[in-house]
């Protein structure tokens, strides 16, 4: 309302204060867990008290100890140690496949905004057909066709994500170039990259991060998804999904094998969503 | 107060202190402290520039803040109700029966999706004062009232199906349905052109003289005000200023921030440049016969056109104004010159040389000699960065200029537009609005032009923001020479700084006349209609203006 | 063209993306399978076969001709209904799908009939009283569940009903249906956990929704008229958001696609979803096809049916 943010604009003697990015509590929160399992993932193998493939303990099943953290699986592994592990192949995977998706799909949506004509409406069109294709199916007959590895998951949660991601960043830019900041860059006679860079680029930015934190909630759970249904990261090596699976058979008891492993993945997936969720409102939408 | 009030007054507003609470968190004060009464059947007008907080006044009398703001403080007395002690309950029931309100964009305030008369006729359902037959009866008797065609049946029709003027007229007829004894206009005029303002402001005024109930009419406009109100409270800042009859704050205004006021609605007349210059040196801008629209092309013609054979030439070191309502094609034009949009057909020469008609066609150093300026400076400065880049960036794009050099260039612009070296560290959205138009200026500059083209760019500004920026435009334009092709819907800030005048209608040019004889000299029916439509600083002018009806019903943008 | 053929251009308009979608996406679906490395005629006769026998298989399976040949007979075959057959049983794809189809598709009803209707009331509630414990608690929930995978949500409602408070069986569905309990018993677990997914969903674009609706001049305008809570929302604020609700449901309702997958999973509840996940583990690939283009139509219709709704909602297109 204009009232408000007359009274409290900037009078010409203060000093510029520098952007200043206020989280909430929650927001905080989030971020710390955040900052938790990506140091787990990097310092995996420091952290874990036992090798991750080992049988320690002959009582499969086995319950929270003070030898065994989180309990033991099905086989008598110890589920900490497993947990630890399974950070690199959930964090990493999805961290590899978000980052791609979200380069290209940004990009290839900054040029068709800009660009405009033909170049945009063919691949804009091609990438909504694409997008008519449910995430987890698409994973499912991919994986079928040419079995599962780390670089086949990577590669197809990109191709899965990158159509979403472009078009987010379509709308932003083509929202940004109708503003008169570009027409006037443009009536200076400035070209195509200055635009994309210089002009559009700093204001789509804000949102476009938020945006790849929730596309990378997405990919953890697709990829839990798939190794849930042993379509993902394959024996011996296991992400979180995978840990699941591995001990669904536990859950009649409840098991610490197949809770713990869940408690991951909700951690991590709830904190991002906490995290951008409390973002300050100046970053989210700038675009708006 | 002035004698007329022996009876108790209707309303009465005490001490009244409204908080707010910004988006970082903070709690500030909006209206610190304001006090006034208003009789039964008198028009109270709230004045001031925007955050003045006369929008949340208004509000507050039917005991309303919106998100983020709440009453702090005070009292609210209208009749035998006290608006501000009430629970939320009760200030419902007397929402709409006791104060009625006439919002700014009638055109948004109306549900689109119901149709026109359910929505007038809603008040007296809500609070069951009559039988519906009644209603929709009393609906018609005031759309004749307010002089709106086919009064039998407008009401039947959907919001969109109406014109703003109309849409306006039947906001009032929702508010008087239920006989309120005060009714809230909160700048019902503001976003009409200024031919459709003079009737719904006719409408308005004579059925008020009617009705005998009471107003608030809030405005930034003391021209419209003059025309309908008995007395004039005016703010800013949250507070009152000064509160005087119409008449004497017009004629005797007491308060220095009301003499600035009325001061900056009537700027000086413009003197002319005198550049000395060789004898036959080509006019600095010239348009031909210049055809312009968007859409897809299909016979070489846009499927929308907008410029209709413009022709005009700008000599240098003159200023030529465009004036024309919205729709008038005066903002293409001035993209259709810049080649923002290619032209379809024509030419335009800049000193003299003809210009490749898109913008990717032409030279950087035809770029360079004109640039443009847009109206909202807000859109027009990229957030992303810092004003010393956003004014380093043609620097470096025309001349080459880096480092030190470019700096030190930097803050001489900064000091040309006056505004503080320092500010060359902030980012736009630290900037007042009429800062930000200095920069958007000084940024034009830059480019060292003859000839700037400036669409608008006053007409966002608080009128003392916008007096003042034209007094820069002039000197700038005594110390480098320039040329300004100046578009505005705004005949008097014309006439302070343009030697001639176009006068468009609809895509074509109708007249072109020297700046000063335009109001007494213009001989085309909508341009004499333009003129006489433009609100004057005297309580009877409104009472007193007579205009052809037909030339209204050819030419007004109802 | 005249005006009011607008909306009805624009709806064929979607219409006719869809159909080209759908071929785009038949296309993948083909290729990604038929095309990609992995003979199935060496896989169906494992390591040990001579390549004679391999040649012979692929002939007999039609797999030297051209990929583009083979692609158009399989799309000329499931437009008349001939899904081919299976390699791992010999059975027509038809005959396999058909009753696991129904079986799937009276998931999915009872979970759109459980799930619509509470989901709606949730969302316009929390919209009505946005800021309010409920609105916050609503919010933190449907974050919660969104948040985590399908088969968390699942094993989550089974450890709380099989498990702990033992009111329903963990692995659903049972022989005898005949009584209403037992019927009950059968679906709910699965039903529960899918609408769980489905409705988290739906209550939080319906509460922006109708959030949106609420914060314009109109209602604002309704509110100054002295309206109700109530009646600003339900008179002047739900008609206009009629169209991003209709549309959020039909959104949402698409997740029912990568949940069926999990939970028929989890479940062991025999439809279309878990034999497609036995036919991707067998390398089926007729199987997985069909069940793919199964899957895919019945998503792009879903998101279609959103895209028509928020096309015809317009109330400028409309009248």
């Amino acid at each position: 309302m204009t009232p408000v943010s007359e009274t409290t604009r900037v009078s010409e003697d203060t000093k510029p204060s520098g952007p200043t990015f206020v989280f909430n509590w929650v927001g905080r929160v989030g971020l710390a867990v955040i900052l938790f399992w990506a140091l787990v993932a990097l310092a995996g193998p420091f952290l874990s008290p036992y090798p991750p493939g080992e049988i320690v303990d002959w009582d499969y099943f086995g319950p929270v100890s003070s030898d065994y953290w989180m309990g033991t699986d099905y086989l008598g592994r110890d589920i900490f140690s497993r947990i630890i592990m399974g950070a690199r192949y959930t964090v990493g995977i999805a961290l590899a496949a978000v980052t791609l998706a979200c380069t290209i799909g940004v990009v290839l949506g900054m040029i068709a905004a800009v660009a405009g004509g033909w170049f945009d409406m063919i691949l804009s069109r091609f990438l909504d057909a694409y997008n008519g294709i449910p995430s987890l199916l698409f994973g499912l007959v991919v994986v079928a066709a040419v079995g599962s590895s780390i670089p086949v998951l990577v590669l197809t949660l990109t191709a899965i994500y990158m159509p979403g991601s472009y078009r987010f960043a379509r709308a932003l830019a083509v929202n940004i170039n109708t503003m008169d900041f570009v027409t006037v860059a443009r009536a200076r006679g400035e070209g195509t990259p200055y635009l994309i860079t210089r002009e559009i680029f700093p204001n789509i930015l804000g949102p476009v991060l938020a945006d790849l934190g929730l596309r990378f909630v997405f990919i953890v759970l697709v990829l839990s998804g798939l190794s849930f249904l042993g379509l993902g990261v394959q024996p011996p090596n296991a992400d979180w999904g995978a840990l699941v699976r591995e001990n669904i058979e536990g859950l009649s008891f409840g098991a610490p094998a197949v809770i713990f492993p869940s408690v991951a993945i909700a951690s991590l997936t709830i904190s991002v969503n906490m995290f951008i969720d409390n973002l300050p409102t100046r970053i989210r939408d700038r675009s708006e | 107060m002035t004698g007329t009030h022996t009876k108790p007054p209707l309303v009465s507003v005490r001490d009244l202190k409204i908080g707010a609470v910004t988006d970082s968190g903070r709690e500030v004060e909006i209206i610190k402290g304001v006090d006034f009464d208003i009789a039964p059947g008198e028009i109270l007008a709230l004045i001031g520039e925007s955050g003045s907080g006369k929008t949340t006044i208004a509000l507050a009398l039917m005991g309303h803040t919106r998100t983020g703001c709440s009453i702090d403080g005070g009292q609210i007395r209208i009749g035998d109700n006290d608006v501000t002690a009430m629970s939320r309950r009760a200030r419902a029931r007397i929402r709409g029966t006791e104060v009625s309100y006439v919002p700014q964009s009638a055109a948004a305030a109306f549900n689109p999706s119901m149709r026109i008369i359910d929505q007038v006729i809603e008040t007296t359902e809500i609070h069951k004062l009559m039988p519906k037959a009644q209603a929709r009866s009393k609906a018609v008797e005031l759309f004749r009232a307010l002089a709106l065609p086919d009064a039998d049946t407008i009401g039947n029709r959907y919001p969109h199906q109406v014109s703003g003027g109309q849409l306006q007229r039947l906001s009032a007829a929702m508010a008087l349905i239920s006989d309120p004894q005060l009714v809230i206009f909160d700048e019902p005029t503001t976003a009409l052109d200024v031919t459709t303002q003079i009737e719904v402001l006719r409408a308005f005024k004579s059925i008020m003289a009617q009705g005998g109930c009471a107003g608030v009419y809030v405005s930034h406009d003391l021209a419209v005000v003059a025309q309908i109100a008995d007395r004039i409270v005016v703010l800013r800042g949250g507070e009152v200023q000064e509160e005087g009859t119409t008449e004497q704050i017009l004629t005797a205004p007491t308060h220095p921030y009301t003499k600035e006021l009325l001061a900056a609605f009537e700027p000086l007349p413009h003197q002319s440049v005198a550049i000395a210059e060789a004898e036959d040196q080509s006019p600095i801008l010239e348009a031909r016969n210049l055809f312009a629209g968007y859409g897809a092309m299909r016979n070489g013609e846009p499927a929308a056109k907008v410029l209709q054979d413009v022709s005009f030439t700008l000599e240098r070191g003159r200023n030529l104004g465009v004036i024309g309502e919205s729709g008038s094609g005066k903002s293409t034009l001035a993209r259709a010159l810049a080649g923002i949009l290619s032209p379809y057909s024509g030419e335009v020469l800049l000193d003299g040389h003809r210009l490749h008609p898109d913008l990717t066609g032409r030279s950087k150093e035809d770029l360079r000699r004109m640039q443009i300026v847009f109206q909202l400076a807000d859109t027009a400065l990229n957030p992303g960065h810092s004003v010393g880049n956003i004014l380093a960036r043609p620097l470096t794009f025309y001349h080459g200029l880096r480092g030190k050099t470019r700096e030190k260039r930097v803050i001489e612009l900064l000091d040309m537009v006056h505004l503080p070296a320092n500010m060359r560290h902030r980012a736009p959205s630290e900037l007042s609005g009429g800062q930000k138009q200095r920069v958007n200026l000084a940024r034009a500059l830059a480019a060292e032009p003859e000839l700037v083209l400036c669409d608008e760019i006053t007409s966002a500004l608080d009128t003392v923001v916008a007096a003042a920026i034209l007094d820069l435009l002039k000197e700038l334009q005594t110390e480098l020479g320039l040329s300004y092709m100046f578009i505005s819907h705004d005949l008097s800030t014309v006439e302070a700084i343009c030697d001639d005048v176009l006068v468009m209608f609809k895509g074509e040019v109708v007249e072109a006349l020297p700046a000063h004889e335009m109001s007494e000299f213009a001989t085309h029916p909508y341009s004499r209609l333009l003129i006489s439509s433009i609100p004057r600083l005297d309580t009877g002018w409104l009472a007193g203006l007579e205009q052809d009806p037909e030339l209204i019903a050819q030419f007004a943008n109802r | 063209m005249p005006r009011s053929l607008l909306p009805y251009f624009l709806v064929l308009q979607r219409l006719g993306i869809a159909l080209l979608t759908l071929v785009i996406v038949s296309f993948a679906v083909f290729f990604a399978t038929a095309l990609l490395p992995g003979d199935v005629a060496e896989i169906l006769l494992g390591q040990a076969a001579t390549p004679e026998a391999v040649a012979g298989l692929r002939e007999a399976m039609g797999l030297d001709e051209p990929a583009l040949s083979r692609f158009i007979g399989w799309l000329v075959g499931l437009l008349h209904g001939d899904m081919g057959t299976s390699y791992v049983n010999n059975m027509e794809v038809a005959d396999l799908i058909g009753g696991r189809l129904s079986n799937s598709l009276r998931l999915a009803g009872v979970t759109t009939l459980v799930s619509v209707p509470i989901a709606l009331t949730l969302g316009i509630c929390a919209a009505m009283w946005r800021g309010s414990i409920f609105d916050r608690v609503v919010s933190i929930l449907t974050i919660s569940v969104i948040s985590v995978p399908e088969f968390m949500v699942a094993t989550l409602s089974v450890l709380i009903f099989a498990v702990w408070l033992g009111w329903l069986p963990a692995l659903s569905y049972g022989v005898d249906v005949d009584s209403w309990s037992a019927v009950l018993r059968a679906y709910a677990m699965p039903v529960i956990s899918l609408s769980f997914v489905v409705s988290a969903q739906m209550i939080r674009m319906t509460r922006a929704a109708v959030i949106e609706t609420i914060n314009t001049p109109y209602v604002e305008m309704a509110l100054l008229k002295g309206a109700s809570l109530p009646r600003q929302v339900l008179r002047h604020a739900l008609p206009n958001a009629l169209g991003p609700i209709a549309n959020a449901v039909a959104l949402s309702l698409s997740y029912l696609v990568g949940g069926v997958i999990i939970v028929e999973t989890i479940f062991n509840y025999p439809g279309v979803a878990k034999l497609m996940v036995d036919a991707v583990s067998t390398r089926d690939l007729p199987l997985i096809q069909s069940c793919a283009m199964i899957f895919c139509v019945s998503y792009l219709s879903l998101i279609t049916l959103a895209d028509v709704i928020a096309v015809l909602s317009n109330p400028r297109l409309r009248r």
